[in-house]
């Protein structure tokens, strides 16, 4: 990418992330105490997470077989909560098995 | 055992973990089309998975200004809440000058390791506590990033779903135990189901559709499914959030 749109880009984002966390470590002398406030927060980190996940994983890899793979196998090993790891490298293993079959077996 | 040792080695297996996390983002990162130093670089000023994710998602597709600044905003606003947090948690060490520079490295699993420790912590806790992740999460990225661009692409496939999947670790067994985060959750999946085939609403960017889906479903699971009132324990947990599961 273009160096200058990149540093745009770069400084908006470090920026905007930088007063975010910086800001209220300096000013704020109280905790939240809005219930409403803190339960939406509460649920952003899985919704960002979900919505940035889906469907953006099927188009992720070479084909949407693999990425399919790679999407089930994650969620299953997930659901045993087998660590960030493990659920990560399992995907990726997922993923590769389904691409070599395509390219060397179909 | 001095406060900085303590830092350094609280910090240590936060930073073999960013290590393996980075490396996808380095290979997604050059996937897209950065090189080998703006990626690196995105690690160096940022230090947020979701947040530089979806700032390189925003990048890559030419949004706007105004799309990278709200996505940054919502998606790190928990930052904030920790930041408030651990400004009680800090002794008189903690002068302006370092809270400008400490601030910036208020991870999610920094915090849980600071919130977690009993005493009031100050500027030699913090040196050693952020250099492990620090340079495990901008190593990590250089190096996915450096074989992004020798792998064959197959390989760079596999990994690059690494990202995803961790996302998928940290989602679903909160899932799991609580129905309530399944329908939050499966809420922003539909949305964002939506504004990816949906005729018109497809043409919304990517950065505004992530915040619409996550803003939208966390404000029905807030209105419909408000959180316990956690007053009572106030400054003693290591992770505030009310689910089981760990943060990315």
């Amino acid at each position: 990418m273009n160096w200058l749109v990149f540093l745009k880009y770069l400084l908006l984002m470090a920026g905007v992330t930088y007063l975010i966390r910086v800001l209220p470590y300096v000013f704020m002398r109280k905790e939240v105490k809005s219930r409403f406030f803190k339960s939406f927060l509460s649920y952003v980190p899985y919704t960002v997470l979900a919505a940035m996940t889906f469907p953006a994983i099927l188009s992720a890899t070479g084909n949407i077989y693999s990425a399919l793979a790679g999407m089930i196998v994650g969620i299953a090993v997930a659901f045993f909560e087998k660590g960030l790891l493990v659920v990560a490298l399992s995907s990726c293993v997922a993923v590769l098995i389904v691409e070599l079959a395509i390219k060397f077996i179909f | 055992m001095s406060s900085f040792r303590k830092g350094l080695t609280d910090g240590l297996p936060i930073g073999l973990g960013y290590l393996a996390v980075s490396f996808s983002f380095g290979i997604l990162a050059v996937a897209g089309g950065l090189n080998v130093w703006q990626a690196t670089l995105i690690s160096m000023t940022n230090l947020t998975s979701a947040g530089q994710f979806a700032g390189l998602t925003i990048m890559l597709s030419g949004g706007s200004v105004i799309e990278m600044i709200v996505s940054q905003i919502v998606i790190n606003l928990r930052y904030s809440l920790m930041s408030i947090s651990m400004s009680q948690h800090i002794d008189g060490s903690m002068n302006l000058p370092r809270k400008l520079f400490f601030g910036e490295f208020h991870t999610d699993e920094i915090f849980a390791v600071g919130m977690g420790r009993p005493e009031k912590l100050g500027h030699k806790y913090f040196l050693g506590v952020i250099i492990a992740p620090y340079i495990g999460w901008s190593l990590g990225t250089f190096l996915g990033a450096v074989c992004g661009e020798i792998l064959p692409a197959m390989v760079t496939n596999a990994l690059g779903v690494a990202l995803y999947g961790m996302f998928i670790a940290i989602i679903v067994p909160p899932m799991k135990h609580s129905w309530k985060v399944s329908i939050v959750v499966a809420l922003a999946v539909v949305l964002s189901l939506c504004f990816a085939y949906v005729p018109f609403l497809k043409n919304v960017s990517a950065g505004f559709a992530i915040i619409i889906c996550a803003v939208t479903a966390s404000v029905f699971g807030a209105i419909v499914f408000p959180v316990k009132d956690e007053n009572d324990e106030k400054d003693k947990g290591k992770d505030k959030r009310p689910f089981e599961g760990g943060t990315e």
